[in-house]
């Protein structure tokens, strides 16, 4: 009990979950913070809501990122994919050098406005470092794991599911974890075409000059990106292997 | 003349064009302990790993067991073979039970049968069953590791066992334990062993035939007498070291062979299986000239210092 109240996690996500239910219960907060600016709370929709539709922006877009980049890892480093190596993080970089701003204006044409556009910036965005992260984790196993697997028995399918990606899944889930993260904070930016997030607030205040709004989003995105770097440490420690 | 447990015919490899191995023969009769000696370069380890196939070869037929390798797939070929390489290459995520158990689950035996075989192998490489089961790799020494790869090899009761220097790594005292329990599991089991070393002194220790490569043929195959009384080239003369010579026959005959029968002497006896390096050291650490000898049944002659030179 004693390490579960330790628990960083739960404290963060007891806050965030009770700014997502009760927002109103910081008006007087807003109003000694802020004297002269009228304490207004974010009502265009709610914040569950918000967090909702954040949420699924970018649980879909890291889940394909994370599937995609995994697989393609495991590709390239397999001999029949090793000559696709160098074309697979190239592909990769560029998605991540590309802004996702420049990618949400090149995507709304084609797939209108809506959470569309953003899930696929997002998708972009998030693979380069899952892919690294897949490919350093498989290549970085000492070769003798694999001369001795091959050399037992397995088939080379057993020797990546019991051997190569338990082994890996430390590297590969931190780059996961930075993909998520970042993901996050950059999902707010998919309110400027119509998706709903925790940007949402934080554009109608910027637009409508309500300091308080921009707050409310700020606050909530920055929790929401702190609890889920902390949930990914406690699985990290979970799937650290001995030794 | 007994049975070959492993029969390669004219076996050749190129790595991009460059000869690894040539034209290689080579017969192991069953219940051999054959060592593959020779420089770093020589083939002996890619030699070695064609027998099981994780190196495919050109040109040439390779029977184990009287079993073309080619016709059974990889991965049923090599289950039934045990294999042991230096770096061990044990899983460190599993268990000592489990790394040991991998062959035997492979092949769908029940759980009750592959822990008894887990029992009896840590007692047969003498690692405390109970103390050893439930633990890591990590949490091994060097020298417990390499038992460890020993054991995971024997696991599934292969016929055959191929071994890459697998005691190279090791500290010397652990290397002389690990090559002492090799000689007693070989005798005890009697399985067909290959075994790679560039180790002249582990190689005179352990065969029961050495077998020597140079650029990938075949330089000499003889019992570790033969290589040192009669090398067949200057290359074997010149490998097996010309200096130290006379140490290394004493390291390879047995008291049994120099002893006089019937005769008797004072103090503690030397087994007839020992060396004359051995029963050397016992007559300078002794200061005696004369040691009885015994084999199970009590004292069966002597052997002298002057039987040692003849």
């Amino acid at each position: 009990m004693r390490a579960v109240l330790k628990t960083p996690a739960l404290w963060v996500g007891l806050l965030f979950a009770a700014l997502l239910v009760d927002m109103q219960a910081l008006r007087p907060l807003f109003a000694a913070g802020f004297p002269g600016v009228k304490p207004e709370i974010f009502s265009r929709a709610g914040f569950i809501e918000l967090f909702l539709s954040h949420l699924g922006l970018v649980a879909v877009s890291s889940a394909a990122a994370t599937i995609t980049g995994i697989a393609l890892a495991i590709f390239v480093t397999r001999p029949v994919g090793r000559d696709f190596r160098t074309i697979a993080n190239m592909l990769a970089t560029i998605g991540q050098t590309f802004p996702p701003a420049a990618v949400l204006a090149l995507a709304v044409p084609a797939l209108g406005f809506g959470p569309r556009p953003m899930i696929v910036a997002l998708f972009l965005y998030g693979l380069l470092p899952i892919l690294e992260n897949a490919i350093a984790g498989l290549e970085g196993l000492p070769p003798a794991l694999r001369e001795a697997g091959q050399g037992m028995g397995l088939s080379p399918y057993q020797l990546l599911r019991d051997v190569e990606l338990p082994l890996a899944a430390p590297v590969i889930l931190a780059g996961v974890r930075v993909s998520v993260t970042i993901g996050i904070g950059t999902a707010t930016i998919g309110s400027t075409v119509g998706a709903l997030t925790f940007g949402t607030p934080i554009f109608d205040g910027l637009a409508g000059n309500k300091l308080p709004y921009v707050l409310q989003g700020a606050v909530l995105v920055a929790l929401f990106a702190i609890l889920t770097d902390l949930l990914f440490a406690l699985l990290a420690r979970r799937l650290q292997p001995p030794g | 003349m007994t049975e070959a447990m492993i029969e390669i015919a004219g076996v050749s490899k190129t790595y991009d064009g460059r000869p690894i191995v040539t034209d290689f023969t080579l017969s192991v009769p069953k219940g051999a302990l054959c060592v593959l000696l020779g420089p770093s370069g020589c083939g002996k380890s890619t030699m070695l790993r064609m027998i099981n196939r994780l190196v495919p070869f050109d040109g040439g037929t390779i029977r184990v067991g009287g079993e073309d390798v080619l016709s059974v797939p990889p991965e049923a070929l090599r289950r039934r073979i045990g294999y042991a390489i230096q770096s061990t290459g044990l899983f460190p995520h599993w268990r000592i039970e489990d790394n040991i158990a991998t062959v035997p689950r492979l092949d769908g035996w029940p759980a009750g049968r592959v822990r008894d075989r887990v029992t009896e192998l840590l007692t047969l490489l003498r690692l405390d069953p109970e103390t050893y089961r439930g633990k890591f790799p990590h949490q091994l020494s060097g020298g417990e590791q390499q038992r460890v790869g020993v054991a995971r090899a024997l696991a599934a009761n292969p016929e055959l066992l191929l071994m890459d220097e697998p005691f190279a790594a090791v500290d010397p005292i652990t290397r002389d334990a690990l090559q002492s329990e090799l000689i007693r599991i070989h005798k005890e089991t009697g399985k067909t062993i290959v075994f790679v070393t560039h180790d002249i002194e582990e190689a005179l220790r352990l065969a029961t035939v050495i077998v020597i490569m140079e650029r990938g043929r075949l330089a000499q195959i003889g019992t570790p007498l033969d290589i040192i009384e009669n090398p067949a080239s200057d290359f074997v003369r010149d490998f097996v070291g010309v200096q130290g010579i006379g140490l290394k026959l004493l390291s390879v005959r047995r008291v049994a062979d120099r002893m006089r029968p019937g005769e008797s002497a004072e103090g503690e006896a030397i087994a007839a299986e020992a060396t004359l390096a051995e029963a050397l050291a016992a007559m300078v650490t002794r200061r005696a000239e004369r040691l009885p000898v015994a084999d199970g049944n009590g004292t069966i002659g002597v052997i002298s210092l002057a039987d040692l030179v003849r």
